[in-house]
């Protein structure tokens, strides 16, 4: 549960500031950007996702790699239900 | 053995494995330990171990929550869901865990209503829409999970939501390190330090690691080139004669960790004055319970909780392999009575437990091997 899953923000909601739409491979899910009050991510922005909370904001090349290891660690699999299973705030 | 030309970037690889064999004096024998699950996970994945020079070794750390946690803990959080108005919320890793009388999902094969989340936020909205319901979170985790329940606590708090409560067993990873480096029977002369637990804490609460104990210690992402690349930085420290916290994983990890997180932990959760962890045993100021400003949403304060206290099985030699004394593989048990399928221990489990990471790796390794064994 260390691995965190990478996504891109494709959409921030007007009516809470906090929850944001994140693609992960093609999975969309709402999630809780919280923890990133100080520096809040804008639209199109990558951010590592640890149990649906955004912890941190991450560059598309680190994301688009950190996806790439978390294929051959065998967990995009796991990732991917995991994105899967999220039900939002 | 995996082939280099496998990874992404092999010649990278292959000149950092290069280095490291430059580096390490062939009349020492170096231990270093990897403090997180994630990164014992990474390196039977990847095979890393067989890159390095036989007389470098790797001790697996503390840092996997559901490894850590004493079964009694489980049994405690699991009397509460025998409570027929009680539902069980716990993240998957924690599903197979064995307890006294069965794993949460025995539990919920009996009847008791158990409910995978991937989120802490899932389980208070599994309490809103339960309201005749009481949904109690399961929490586990390092400094990384804290921030994510704390933050549901306050929404919980926010909105007024009588019918949600944490059971926390969050515990917190320096005073870990500590007990490991006070222990006698311990020798570690560096650290691969957690990647995401210090995006939370940043840096600096290694520093008396490097100051005070005299360990190098190098903060690590999770791709191989990172393992290798902060296994250089941990020789070069120690032919230096040098002590210090390195940042290897800048890209994820900021120096001052992240504000907000630490202030959400603040906000809801304070230390324990003392907390069991499996293999360590009691340590002072490693875990997180909930602030008497939260304890309508705190388990242990609405529910009667046993207190159990187990001892382990007495065959299985979890503590001994969560010290980094023993190997997995030294284990009696292990590959025979304790398999992934069916674990007695919870190393075996979680895919960050050390157990399990060295199953794997030697199935894919030699796949008789296992059986042998």
């Amino acid at each position: 549960m260390c691995l965190a899953i990478p996504g891109k923000i494709v959409e921030l909601l007007d009516e809470h500031r906090d929850i944001a739409v994140i693609d992960v491979l093609g999975v969309r899910r709402r999630i809780d950007l919280g923890l990133l009050s100080d520096d809040p991510p804008i639209l199109g922005d990558w951010v590592l996702i640890h149990v649906g909370f955004a912890m941190s904001k991450i560059s598309e090349v680190d994301a688009l790699d950190q996806l790439r290891m978390l294929t051959e660690l065998g967990e995009q699999q796991s990732a991917l239900e995991e994105v899967q299973g999220l039900s939002g705030p | 053995m995996r082939f280099v030309d496998e990874f992404r970037r092999p010649e990278l690889i292959t000149r950092t494995a290069e280095e490291i064999r430059r580096l390490a004096d062939p009349d020492h024998h170096f231990r270093f330990m990897e403090v997180c699950g994630g990164h014992t996970h990474a390196i039977y994945r990847f095979g890393l171990m067989d890159l390095l020079p036989p007389n470098i070794e790797l001790v697996h750390g503390p840092g996997c929550p559901v490894c850590v946690l004493p079964m009694g803990r489980i049994d405690d959080g699991l009397s509460i869901a025998e409570d027929p108005n009680v539902i069980f919320a716990a993240f998957g890793d924690m599903m197979r865990v064995p307890g006294t009388h069965g794993s949460p999902l025995e539990y919920k094969a009996r009847g008791m209503d158990v409910r995978i989340v991937y989120s802490p936020s899932d389980a208070l909205k599994l309490a809103r829409n339960n309201p005749d319901k009481h949904v109690m979170f399961f929490a586990i985790g390092f400094e990384t999970t804290a921030p994510s329940t704390a933050l549901t606590l306050m929404r919980a708090k926010a909105e007024g939501i009588p019918n949600f409560s944490v059971f926390s067993n969050h515990v917190t990873i320096i005073p870990a390190i500590r007990a490991i480096l006070d222990s006698p029977d311990m020798r570690i002369d560096a650290f691969i330090g957690p990647g995401h637990v210090s995006t939370v804490i940043g840096c600096r609460p290694y520093g008396w690691i490097a100051s005070d104990a005299g360990k190098p210690i190098a903060v690590s992402g999770f791709e191989p080139l990172d393992v290798l690349q902060s296994i250089v930085m941990l020789l070069r420290q120690l032919k230096g004669g040098k002590a210090i916290v390195e940042n290897n994983y800048k890209r994820v990890v900021p120096w001052e960790g992240n504000r907000a997180a630490l202030k959400a932990i603040g906000e809801v959760f304070e230390i324990r004055p003392y907390f069991e962890w499996r293999g360590l045993g009691f340590i002072s100021q490693s875990a997180l319970r909930l602030k008497d400003s939260y304890a309508q949403w705190d388990a242990e304060k609405r529910f009667a909780i046993p207190g159990i206290r187990v001892t382990d099985p007495k065959a299985a030699q979890c503590g001994e392999v969560l010290k980094g004394v023993l190997k997995p593989a030294q284990c009696k048990l292990f590959g025979k009575e304790c398999t992934p399928e069916h674990p007695i221990g919870a190393l075996m489990v979680s895919s960050e437990g050390s157990c399990a990471a060295y199953y794997s790796y030697q199935l894919r390794k030699a796949p008789e091997l296992v059986q042998m064994t």
